[in-house]
């Protein structure tokens, strides 16, 4: 057993990813948009655009889409499903489970667990652990999760820039049925209050250059090196590597200070393109690189969660990822369709205009 | 939209689910558990495609109470692959990119939000088939360390 072998997170039963799928709405708004209105301009856009959700879009439609695109490359009935579990921080109900909506929808009721998740923008993958925990112990034969959001920055903000849309839903299965088996996963939790929104408040609160050092690279590059080296791998032995993507210099950083090529982060870095999509992010970019990786690649995925927190996951892909990645539209299809909107349709379309309207 | 009357309607409304006549064969939307072709009984559940075709639409400037957000929009009749013509709102299209014929499919959207306090009642819309990508290669991504 290796020294840190304990801290490494491995099923009795070996699982992987038997189905994936992305959702990306179809609107953008462009850095330079945010940056006219509230810097005149001056202020140079950390990201070119962001995805919008649409008026009739939340984290509930989005996450239907891409649980729908999941269980068609999995190939599986919904009612196969014993848990759907949605990770995100933009549930549209304070009480009321995103879940069960998304289970009536892609029909996996009733006979199945549903519960949303919260954990910043690691939601997603603090479900994916628990759907690899379920699967890989003999409970269910397949579980799925789901991260996405529908993110919301103050208007004038830093984060207006960046907090964009979008998710990804995952199958866990038994590994022998998986385009990607699981190698071993690490989870690395402290309490680092970097960014927060109260309840009630409609706008999240954060520390600035805090969620920097101390919060997004201490977790990323802590989970990411301690699960290495439990598994004996280095950065070489990855095709692939993800991270979650608040803007694009944290994960091109984070990389560098790994070890990792820029060209191993670049299948997956999507940031630039739609913004940070939270719980959906590292995994979207999971999505994308399994959309074009071959079998036999290994990838690293990890995320951060403020608050904070980091999943790492090491994963090899499969024969099976050919046939199966075109059984629903690809992560760039979505990246494809879009619609330019300028700040005053955005304004709208996230209901920031009072409307006052009662029906 | 009472709570309870989204609820009833859920299986039809999250997942275009019909019915199916075990008599004739013919696909019923929505489901109404006798068969207008053969008039016997036809409860058996059928998951219909959710593909078809533009058949006809108008454009809604003048909205019901609970559109405002949406307007304007498009209300289509959507002649299924199956056969049964719905009547639906279209999403991800605007009233100058949408024509009789336009191949569209179902996607699960938010119908309409009563208030900041209400149910959000959530259903089906039909919005132009998602075309498949040409290019792979980000614009934007760096290439070099």
């Amino acid at each position: 057993m290796y020294e840190n072998g304990h801290r490494i997170l491995k099923p009795s039963r070996p699982v992987g990813i038997v189905g994936y799928g992305a959702y990306v709405p179809r609107y953008r708004l462009p850095g330079v948009e945010i940056s006219r209105l509230w810097a005149g301009g001056a202020e140079p856009p950390p990201v070119r655009e962001k995805a919008v959700p649409g008026p009739d879009e939340d984290v509930v439609t989005m996450s239907i889409e891409a649980a729908r695109n999941a269980l068609a490359r999995a190939g599986i009935a919904a009612n196969r499903l014993r848990a759907v579990w949605v990770g995100s921080e933009s549930h549209p109900y304070a009480v009321k489970p995103s879940a069960t909506i998304v289970a009536e929808a892609i029909g996996a009721t009733p006979y199945v667990q549903a519960g949303d998740w919260e954990f910043a923008c690691k939601a997603g993958t603090e479900a994916m652990q628990a759907a690899i925990g379920l699967v890989g112990s003999g409970m269910a034969d397949y579980a799925m999760a789901i991260g996405a959001d529908t993110a919301q920055g103050r208007p004038g903000d830093a984060l207006e820039y960046t907090a964009g849309a979008g998710g990804a839903a995952f199958i866990i299965g038994p590994a022998e049925e998986s385009l990607a088996i699981l190698e071993g996963s690490l989870s690395y939790v402290t309490d680092t209050p970097d960014f927060w929104r109260r309840a009630h408040a409609r706008y999240p609160e954060h520390g600035g250059r805090f969620t920097g050092e101390p919060a997004y690279f201490h977790h990323i590059v802590e989970a990411a090196r301690q699960l290495m080296e439990a598994l004996g791998t280095r950065p070489e032995d990855y095709t692939y590597a993800v991270f979650h993507q608040p803007n694009v210099k944290f994960p091109q950083k984070a990389a560098r200070m790994l070890g990792f090529r820029l060209e191993q982060i670049q299948t997956g870095l999507l940031v630039d393109e739609i913004g940070n999509t939270y719980a959906g992010s590292c995994l979207i970019g999971l999505t994308a690189i399994l959309d074009e990786a071959r079998p036999g690649d290994r990838i690293l995925a990890v995320s951060f969660g403020s608050g904070a927190g980091s999943d790492a996951f090491s994963l090899v892909v499969t024969e099976a990822v050919l046939e199966r990645r075109d059984r629903a539209p690809r992560t760039r299809d979505y990246i494809a369709r879009r619609v330019v909107i300028d700040y005053a349709t955005y304004a709208r379309y996230r209901r920031k205009i009072v409307m006052d309207t009662e029906a | 939209m009472h709570p309870a009357r989204a609820w009833r309607g859920r299986s039809q409304r999250y997942r275009l689910e019909g019915e199916i006549c075990e008599g004739c064969g013919a696909r019923l939307f929505p489901p109404r558990d006798i068969c207008p072709e053969c008039q016997r009984p036809a409860r058996t559940p059928y998951p219909l495609s959710g593909r078809g075709e533009v058949y006809s639409y108008t454009v809604v400037y003048e909205p019901p109470a609970g559109y405002e957000e949406q307007v304007p929009y498009i209300v289509a009749l959507i002649k299924l692959e199956e056969g049964p013509l719905v009547s639906a709102m279209l999403t991800d299209v605007g009233p100058e990119e949408v024509y009789i014929g336009m191949p569209v499919e179902m996607v699960t959207r938010v119908l309409h939000r009563q208030g900041e306090h209400g149910v959000i009642a959530y259903g089906y819309k039909f919005r132009p088939i998602l075309r498949r990508a040409v290019t792979i290669p980000s614009p934007s991504a760096p290439v070099t360390a």
